[in-house]
């Protein structure tokens, strides 16, 4: 269908209709306007304010779990009000502590940073940032939201269960997660899990189809694929290693769901557990990670690329200057996606893996340093000889560039398998991930919001919370995860619930405490962003000018409050790239302008 | 009542800072925007280079605290393990390289290009020569640690010396079951369906193996010669647990169904290492690192390094496991300590 039909629901026979029918397009109730939308803006909305809402709960876990590791010897008598025999007498329960670091990972990773990151801005920026109305499919859009909004309310209803969520850690390996003899959380909220989980994926598979479509067949006139703003190459490629590998996750959960239920042995083998031999013979627990890391790998970018990109596109634009070495971002945004298929066994470098086959993933892993060394350079010559605006946005961008090379460094240790035997499953992997990972990727968001909301809402955020929100923030990521490599590299073990009676670990203790307060803060400045956010979309700052941060992309040639469809005439024709800032003397040159005559090349 | 006033602070203090924030947002409206919009770019222009400065200050205030914490200044207590502390030096110098001089370059180059009305942005789209520059070194610089990484995973993961002391250890939910073949250097075969704790069997050895006969079995504690090279075979009885030796800086998973094996040469006994770290406390232990349930912190197993003299002393004292499951056919029942049931070994985790 082209632009026009898509907005409509059926095919035009005569295009030339299209404008005249957009008119009287408008008789919207509440219902179809705010809940069951297919206006692509609306969707990438909900999908935000849902995505922030599972941050916030996510965050809270990790503060309830950080006040055991910082506090192992105190109790919280309030805890006991909210969690009841979950923590009796103020004092977490062991199987409760791994409740909340399972649900912490899994919300963190698949529900804001998935859901909530590309789910946001590939449905704002896609349509806009290409030239279209809306998305190829805006019912199936709508149906992606639902199915990952029905996802959310089985996880949530797992928090609930008399035996608790899952517990056996995001990854959930089994036989751990398999059987409920071995843990509490593998009873009920276990099954609820992979529910949760195949649904999430459906939503996925939905939404990158979507993505991809839009992007291949319905950018405006003149948009040629290498006229692109680097947001939406790092969409593109996010969806479609999102298409190919979540399936493969989904078989994995449902083989799982299996043996826990119908007496499948797909990952259970010679089993004794609680005095009972089990009769399952002959599967393998470690065929269940290849499933898992098949998926699990790729995910990592499909959580960083969207950040990428989004850092890629503010840091020009506030730069004043063009992204340095657009062809080879794009080509390393290629050589990531690509070989983030060929990588996932670098998470099982100890299982037993065949050390032959192991030597191909550690070469295949380091390779992926290249193409991160040549985005690194070019974020940074983009800076140099640049005149820096430091909107919210552009410091959150310079943010996530600090934390991708610090995160990304240590990937080059945990990457060869010599040295993966010593840090694997340490907290030296909690420090690498929740820098390059988490918290990168959450500031590739940031900037993102901060960029992005005057077009979302027509309002600002407010500038003072903005810059103690991200000071405050990067000091704080920094003051937590750094110094959790120096006990790394002690061998302490990551998910443990009270390092005290060991002798080897026990002098982390006060680090453990400064953590807890520092998370504690950063937690609360999180408070602050989402109190901005929420205050801003109705007492904001107005959007008075059409282009507030004078930038080249289409999606601000558009009303300061576009309707549904975006442009109210014709969609505009693009005429070059979307990074010409400062070229010849002037400060921009939308795409949509043609190239003057006299203009100079590149 | 700590916890009201906490909360209490909290709200005031976001009173406060959401009343600034109202009003500077009001002040920058008198006082024009793009006036204002110049001075906080100012401001935040300078806290990057005082962020850097900081920063630096931080990792080096970080290092001096934690360094000591970490296992670099005992050494590693394995052969292997100083291969890749060596290899850990080198990993931790080219990337500490690479870190210091992207992100010094990052805030310099941010503090440095602020907005100014004198400057205009330079137009510069791509550099083919720039670019193959830092394509090419990075490449070649993880070349050389790929070929030193792989020299040393193919030696760890290649067969253990002839010489090894071969000892077998099994995981269960939560605490280590240690395996010594006896004088035929044998293990008895094994059959998950025969595990019987009854019938003293808690590992389901067959006996119909003959090789089966001599083996001794121990919980919790591993004894271990110094200098001569240690095979382990490492099984899982429930779910997946692993065998994290930090101090030899060796892994390796223990899988139900899947046998694994790792090997390493301990170079100093415990009584050298706790001369070592100053600690008289010292001991190897055996974390569990991988999340295998509600006990995974508390499945701690002990390693003792000795002397061969000690370590053949403290074998005396062991009774083959068969004649604890048929004592009748014991040549010479002398009653000794019982200190290899499971009970035993999840009392001692129940206690920690």
């Amino acid at each position: 269908m082209n632009n026009e039909e898509v907005l409509h629901g059926q095919p035009l026979v005569v295009h030339d209709l299209g404008h005249a029918a957009h008119e009287h397009h408008h008789k919207e109730t509440f219902i179809t306007k705010y809940i069951f939308s297919q206006d692509h803006k609306m969707i990438s909305r909900q999908f935000l304010i849902t995505g922030m809402i599972w941050a916030f709960i996510g965050g809270l876990f990790s503060v309830i779990f950080r006040l055991q590791l910082g506090y192992p010897n105190q109790t919280f008598p309030f805890l006991e009000d909210f969690l009841g025999h979950w923590a009796k007498g103020g004092k977490l329960d062991p199987e409760f502590y791994y409740s909340l670091v399972t649900m912490h990972g899994t919300i963190l990773v698949f529900f804001v940073l998935t859901a909530g990151l590309s789910g946001t801005f590939a449905n704002f920026l896609i349509p806009l940032q290409v030239g279209a109305r809306d998305m190829a499919s805006p019912f199936l859009n709508m149906l992606s939201y639902w199915f990952f909004f029905s996802a959310s309310i089985v996880m949530m209803a797992s928090l609930f269960v008399q035996t608790g969520p899952a517990s056996g850690g995001w990854t959930i390996y089994p036989p751990l997660s398999a059987l409920g003899e071995a843990s509490e959380g593998s009873k009920i909220g276990m099954d609820l899990w992979l529910v949760s989980m195949a649904l999430f994926i459906v939503s996925q598979l939905l939404a990158g189809l979507n993505y991809i479509s839009t992007i291949l067949n319905m950018r405006t006139k003149g948009m040629s694929m290498t006229r692109l703003p680097l947001t939406i190459w790092a969409l593109f490629f996010t969806a479609v290693l999102g298409v190919l590998s979540f399936p493969v996750l989904l078989s994995g959960a449902i083989l799982l769901l299996f043996d826990r239920n119908l007496g499948t042995s797909f990952f259970l083998s010679d089993i004794v557990i609680g005095g009972k031999i089990l009769p399952n013979e002959g599967g393998s627990p470690i065929l269940f990670q290849h499933l898992f890391w098949f998926l699990g790998h790729p995910e990592v970018y499909i959580i960083l690329l969207p950040a990428m990109g989004i850092a890629s596109e503010v840091l020009a634009t506030n730069a004043r200057k063009p992204i340095f070495g657009y062809m080879a971002m794009v080509g390393s945004l290629f050589a990531i996606a690509s070989l983030s298929f060929l990588v996932w066994a670098h998470h099982m470098f100890v299982t037993g893996l065949n050390p032959f086959l192991g030597s191909f993933f550690v070469l295949l892993t380091l390779l992926i340093a290249v193409p991160s060394a040549i985005k690194v350079f070019n974020w940074l010559t983009t800076l140099w000889k640049a005149n820096i605006r430091f909107t919210p946005g552009m410091l959150f961008s310079i943010g996530f560039v600090s934390l991708f090379i610090s995160g990304g460094l240590t990937g080059i240790f945990l990457g060869n398998s010599a040295l993966d035997i010593h840090l694997h499953d340490t907290y030296f992997v909690v420090a690498h991930f929740h820098i390059v990972m988490g918290v990168a990727s959450m500031f590739g968001m940031f900037a993102g919001i901060y960029h992005w909301f005057p077009k979302m809402f027509g309002r600002y955020l407010n500038n003072t919370m903005a810059y103690i929100h991200f000071w405050v923030t990067i000091a704080g990521a920094y003051a937590i995860f750094w110094p959790l490599h120096y006990a790394g590299l002690a061998g302490m073990p990551r998910r443990y619930y009270d390092v005290s009676n060991w002798e080897s670990f026990k002098m982390f203790d006060g680090l453990n405490e400064f953590i807890s307060v520092v998370a504690l803060i950063v937690f609360a400045t999180q408070l602050l962003f989402v109190f901005n956010f929420a205050y801003s979309i109705f007492k904001g700052r107005k959007v008075t000018t059409q282009n507030p941060w004078g930038s080249n992309s289409m999606e601000w040639t558009t009303p300061i409050r576009p309707g549904h469809g975006n442009w109210p005439g014709e969609i505009p024709e693009v005429h070059r790239w979307a990074y010409d800032y400062g070229k010849d003397g002037r400060d921009f040159i939308p795409q949509i302008e043609p190239v003057g005559e006299s203009e100079s090349k590149h | 009542m700590n916890e009201f006033f906490l909360i209490a602070i909290l709200v005031l203090i976001f009173l406060v800072i959401f009343q600034i924030s109202k009003a500077s947002e009001y002040v920058s409206i008198l006082k024009g925007e793009e006036k204002a919009r110049k001075q906080n770019n100012r401001i935040n222009g300078f806290l990057m280079i005082a962020f850097l400065i900081f920063g630096l200050i931080g990792v080096w205030w970080c290092n001096k605290l934690y360094y000591p914490k970490t296992l670099f200044p005992q050494g590693s207590a394995s052969a292997e393990g100083e291969n890749i502390d060596t290899m850990l030096w080198i990993t931790i110098a080219v990337t500490g390289v690479v870190f210091f001089i992207t992100q010094i370059l990052l805030f310099w180059f941010s503090f440095k290009y602020q907005e100014s009305d004198k400057r205009k942005a330079f137009y510069f789209t791509h550099n083919n020569k720039l670019e193959l520059i830092w394509t090419g070194i990075p490449a070649i610089v993880l070349t050389v640690l790929v070929v030193f990484g792989l020299k040393y995973w193919f030696k760890f993961t290649s067969d253990a010396p002839k010489e090894s002391q071969l000892i077998e250890i099994t995981g269960h939910q939560f605490g280590w079951e240690i395996r010594y073949p006896g004088r035929d250097r044998l293990l008895g075969r094994k059959n998950f369906k025969l595990t019987d704790p009854a019938q003293n069997n808690p590992l389901g050895v067959d006996w119909a193996d003959v090789a089966s006969h001599d083996d001794l079995h121990v919980a919790t504690t591993m004894h271990v010669v110094v200098n001569k090279p240690v095979k382990l075979v490492i099984n899982s009885q429930d779910v997946i647990h692993d065998v994290g030796l930090p101090h030899f800086r060796m892994k390796m998973d223990a899988v139900p169904g899947t046998p694994t094996t790792l090997w390493f040469t301990p170079i100093y006994t415990t009584a050298q290492m706790k001369i070592r770290t100053n600690n008289p406390d010292f001991t190897y232990e055996i974390s569990c690192d991988q999340m295998c349930g509600r006990g995974h912190y508390t499945m701690r197993g002990i390693i003792v390094v000795e002397s061969q003299q000690e370590f053949d002393g403290w074998m005396a004292t062991l009774k083959p496991e068969y004649y604890k499951a048929f004592p009748a056919l014991d040549p010479n029942r002398i009653p000794s300590k019982d200190t290899t049931s499971k009970t035993v070994a999840q009392a001692v985790a129940a206690k920690k």
